[in-house]
């Protein structure tokens, strides 16, 4: 009869009359992130950073800027350079996280925060003061040693350089059931040779 | 002192306390606080508060509803709707509200000032002059005119004028797009909804509202179904509520016919809208859903009753308008000449009938239908309404012709990429 | 005597509701009845073409994501296609089944916001739109476990996905397609039947199998016209010629059709998803290519990068590649709105030398006017929906 699809629909959205909201309530409630999150609040660290620039070079919009300058001993004998200026505009970030994907030494990760509304566009820059003082708890993307351990930057506590590397990688297993690569362990600057030796294992 | 005022217990009891009975009056004992020939004052006094009242009432009444239809709307699609501001968000119209009056009162360059500004103005009245009517409890009204319903249809129709200022003064293609379908279907919507009154005043023998409650021992959605249903499908169409809101369609010209207001002036628009919704349910549940009167204490609990019935009424409309997508122009007017005025008709007929036979006018004393003779009208006219509905509900099925372009031989709009 | 009327013309959007973004639409109308419409585009122009000229292959993936927004999977999906074909190497096995999941999943999501758009500008007050974006969220919630993002994923890379699927990923995927059937269920409840979709959609915005063909439109709107015409179907890429599946085809090709063949193609992808799930088995994500074979610049490691082993060494896809000079591709998926290509040129550099992007909204758009004239305003917005553009794909 002819109103019966009508009578239809209307019984449909009585249905969702009834059921509970599938909206949250934003600034008390949130949705469970995902540890792959890509989020703006880099992890990056220092001691790992030999300030190679891969980062800047692979980044897709060109909003990483690096200025090293020369460290205690020189590069060539495997020493680092120090950093000096490390800016990531997140103004201009598309959070692609290509720049991580290039970072030879594990020395930067994603974050899981999204919230940075700021007045002013310069504010939105991350400098490399914000980043050595941030609390830092990576995003597992494009790390699987974090992902193997289980890491969960929502609720676990902030990670230290020496927890953060390949040394300790097992192998992510579905993933690299076919790769027969060996890497050499990352190398790290003089400052931290001494605690080093058991990360390296 | 016209004589349906004294009935107006509010008119009563502020005329007593300023004017006494100096008028001779004989419904008011005691002296007022006025001295003689200060009549006109208490007068005065009297209709503003009743004004005051009632204008009140019904901007507060929009606000409320405004409230609870996005509440409710939010249900209906799975969310949660304005919670921010006061307890379950009850004040967010009144944020609305604030906002609207602050933001700047834009009047386009091109537009016809007076016409523009007079809009809000006179949608507003129409809607408010409707109010007048209302029996909201028992012995609560302003006026018991005999011509109550009449009176109800010719005051509402002011506003397909206000809307067609609107687009005109406007001066915007958007908003003369709107106008000329408000004016095309609120027009065509008009003579389905009288002729679906009929029905009810032949029952009842008076157009006088009060009249209408009172002669409703049973309620006459059961005795008028086709006449609640066109009544109930004609005044949505009159209101631009979903699925006939054309008018406003969202999604095809903006907001139609108010796409220039802002500020003040759209708040006013919003307001007439929303206590149009408001004013509609209340005629609804006044008319065929018996108004004040309810299972018990219909005299102490007159209102409640009334806010019940009004409130399920306006939960339809929300539920309706949460639920259906829009019809277009050449549908909506299909579906007002083809159902809904047949409907109508035969509405008219079958009632006709039945009252003529039930001795309605015997002996040209207006007497009252019984209960019984009213189920029984009530047991006929449902069948009689399904069968009309299943014959004359077709037109969905109707084949839909292509439609030929008009302009076959109209050169082309310019194709080339200059810059406007 | 007649009253002479004169057509009106008016600029729809850039700035209206339902555009879809930034289209324009210069409409002449007599009364409500449609006299010309010329859609005018290009106020989403970003060049990802010439962009792609600047970046190296793996950052021009980024580009892709920003071209149909709505569905990110399939642009990865085809401009890695594209670039495998260069380079000649093939996924792993587990590598296709994660990328055809997530692009099923992608089209899933696309006609979701399809449909409810198309609600929408019927007038449905955002009910269904909802309804639809629930279900969608659930698919997004995959996304971000799969690969960090909702919208923008990057998921996909040259020779298969960057990284294998986590493992709370599979019982979350399990709960979507348990609960999905009752979904659509309740959408089609909604919208199948209902007399007024049925009213405004059947029969108007009739586009013939013939000048479907003859405008070459692809996707859903050609099916919807009767033509069978799917390149999962006629040209398997990654493993679709493993898979069973419907190609959904409509009877008239007006907008009920397409609106109909969207619906069902979604329940075609979840039933794709159901069988990729079932089917997928561990493995690499990745490709191996040797090392030595070809010029692989194995910068992404830098020199740590240098093996230890002996033998031939194979080693994941770099992360910057040099297809030789020379080669060119072109790889085409069947993308929710249509046939989505990539034409790649390499001049032997770490960028390509040309990447041309076929993009199917901006081909479904040019039908737009033979569907439109002699039709009113309201059928105009309708059958706007149902064509399902999106103007980061038409504009790029």
């Amino acid at each position: 009869m002819y109103g019966f699809g009508l009578a239809k629909g209307l019984m449909v959205t009585l249905k969702n009359f009834i059921r509970p909201p599938f909206t949250i309530q934003y600034p008390e409630e949130r949705i469970p992130q995902h540890p792959r999150f890509r989020g703006e609040e880099f992890a990056w660290y220092e001691e790992r950073c030999t300030g190679c620039a891969s980062c800047a070079k692979y980044c897709p919009l060109g909003i990483i800027k690096i200025v090293t300058s020369e460290g205690g001993r020189s590069p060539q004998e495997g020493g680092h350079y120090d950093i000096d200026v490390f800016d990531i505009d997140i103004g201009r970030c598309m959070f692609c996280g290509l720049c991580v994907e290039a970072c030879p030494y594990d020395a930067l990760f994603m974050g899981s925060g999204f919230e940075r509304g700021r007045y002013e566009r310069q504010d939105l820059v991350i400098t490399v003061d914000e980043l050595r003082e941030a609390v830092k708890k990576p995003s597992t993307w494009f790390r699987p040693q974090l992902e193997d351990s289980g890491y969960d930057p929502h609720k676990d506590s902030a990670l230290d350089w020496r927890a953060v590397g390949r040394e300790k990688w097992e192998w992510h297993q579905r993933e690299k059931a076919g790769a027969r690569i060996k890497f050499r362990p990352a190398r790290v600057g003089d400052k931290t040779q001494e605690g080093d030796g058991e990360a390296r294992s | 002192m016209t004589p349906f005022l004294q009935e107006n217990v509010v008119f009563r009891e502020v005329y007593c306390f300023l004017g006494g009975n100096e008028g001779n009056a004989s419904w008011c004992g005691g002296d007022g606080l006025l001295p003689g020939g200060f009549e006109w004052a208490a007068y005065f006094a009297a209709g503003f508060v009743i004004m005051f009242i009632l204008v009140n009432a019904a901007l507060l009444g929009a606000a409320v509803f405004v409230w609870s239809e996005r509440r409710l709307l939010a249900r209906f699609q799975a969310r949660r709707g304005p919670n921010r501001w006061g307890p379950w968000g009850i004040f967010q119209p009144i944020a609305d509200l604030l906002k609207l009056i602050i933001k700047e009162d834009i009047v386009p360059n091109a537009a016809d000032r007076l016409a523009f500004t007079l809009v809000p103005i006179i949608m507003l009245m129409a809607l408010l002059l409707s109010l007048a009517v209302m029996p909201f409890a028992r012995n609560t009204y302003l006026v018991n005119l005999n011509v109550g319903i009449l009176y109800i249809i010719a005051v509402s129709s002011m506003s397909t004028i206000a809307i067609f200022m609107a687009g005109w003064s406007s001066a915007n293609k958007y908003a003369m797009f709107g106008a000329m379908r408000g004016v095309a279907m609120l027009i065509s919507y008009e003579i389905p909804l009288v002729l679906s009154l009929v029905g009810v005043v032949l029952i009842v023998g008076s157009m006088s509202l009060v009249s209408v409650v009172e002669a409703q021992t049973v309620p006459f959605l059961l005795v008028q179904p086709l006449g609640a249903l066109v009544f109930m499908l004609g005044i949505s169409a009159e209101l631009n509520r979903t699925p006939f809101d054309i008018l406003e369609a969202e999604s095809e010209i903006i907001a139609g016919y108010h796409t220039e207001y802002s500020g003040i002036k759209f708040a006013l628009i919003q307001a007439a809208e929303m206590a149009g919704v408001l004013a509609a349910s209340g005629f609804l549940a006044t008319i065929f859903m018996g108004g004040w009167s309810g299972p018990f204490w219909s005299g102490q609990l007159g209102a409640f009753w009334f806010l019940v019935k009004l409130a399920g009424f306006v939960m339809l409309f929300i539920w309706i308008r949460a639920t259906f997508p829009r019809l277009r122009i050449d549908q909506i007017m299909a579906f007002a000449w083809k159902f809904l005025l047949p409907l109508a008709l035969i509405n008219f007929l079958v009632t006709a009938v039945q009252v003529y036979f039930f001795g309605f006018y015997q002996g040209d004393v207006p007497g009252e239908l019984t209960r019984n003779e009213l189920w029984i009208m009530a047991a006929i006219n449902i069948p009689v309404a399904l069968i009309a509905i299943g014959i004359f509900g077709r037109f969905s099925r109707e084949k839909v012709r292509v439609p030929e372009p008009v302009f076959q031989n109209i050169a082309p709009s310019p194709r080339t990429m200059e810059v406007d | 005597m007649a009253i002479r009327t004169e057509p009106v013309t008016i600029n729809i959007g850039p700035q209206h509701p339902s555009t879809h973004g930034v289209l324009r639409l210069r409409v002449t109308f007599d009364g409500e009845v449609i006299v010309d419409v010329e859609p005018v585009f290009g106020y989403l122009h970003r060049g990802s073409e010439k962009l792609a000229e600047e970046r190296n292959y793996v950052q021009v993936l980024t580009l892709t994501d920003r071209l149909d927004y709505v569905a990110s999977m399939t642009n990865n999906q085809a401009y890695c296609i594209a670039v495998e074909k260069m380079l000649g190497v093939e996924a792993p096995l587990r590598g296709q089944y994660l990328r055809v999941l997530a692009a099923e999943l992608q089209r899933a999501a696309s006609h979701l916001v399809a449909t409810g758009f198309l609600l929408q500008d019927l007038g449905a007050l955002a009910t269904p739109l909802m309804y639809c974006f629930r279900f969608r969220e659930k698919i997004l919630d995959l996304f971000e476990m799969l690969c960090g993002a909702r919208i923008t994923v990057s998921y996909m890379r040259p020779g298969g996905v960057f990284s294998d699927a986590p493992p709370d990923f599979w019982p979350a995927l399990d709960d979507l397609m348990q609960e999905a059937p009752h979904l659509i269920q309740e959408l089609e409840q909604l919208l199948m039947k209902n007399e007024i979709v049925l009213v405004r959609t059947k029969n108007v915005g009739v586009l013939s199998a013939e000048s479907a063909i003859a405008s070459s439109v692809s996707g859903p709107v050609l099916r919807a016209s009767g033509v069978a015409w799917d390149w999962r179907k006629m040209d398997p890429y990654d493993i679709y010629d493993r898979l069973e599946f419907d190609v959904p085809v409509g009877e008239r090709g007006d907008n009920y059709d397409r609106f109909r063949v969207r619906i069902e193609e979604v329940k075609q992808s979840l039933r794709i998803v159901e069988q990729c799930r079932d089917e997928i088995h561990p493995g690499p994500v990745r490709a191996d290519v040797d090392a030595e074979a070809i010029d692989l610049v194995l910068e992404r490691r830098g020199e740590a990068e240098k093996p230890l082993a002996e033998g031939p060494v194979r080693a994941e896809l770099p992360f910057v590649l040099r297809p030789p000079a020379g080669a060119e591709a072109y790889g085409r998926v069947e993308a929710p709105k249509g046939e989505l290509a990539f034409y790649l040129v390499s001049d032997g550099s770490i960028a390509p030398y040309r990447c041309k992007i076929r993009s199917p909204s901006l081909i479904n758009l040019t039908v737009l006017r033979e569907l439109l004239v002699g039709w009113k305003l309201a059928d105009m917005i309708v059958t706007l929906g149902s064509i399902d553009i999106n103007m980061g794909e038409v504009d790029r």
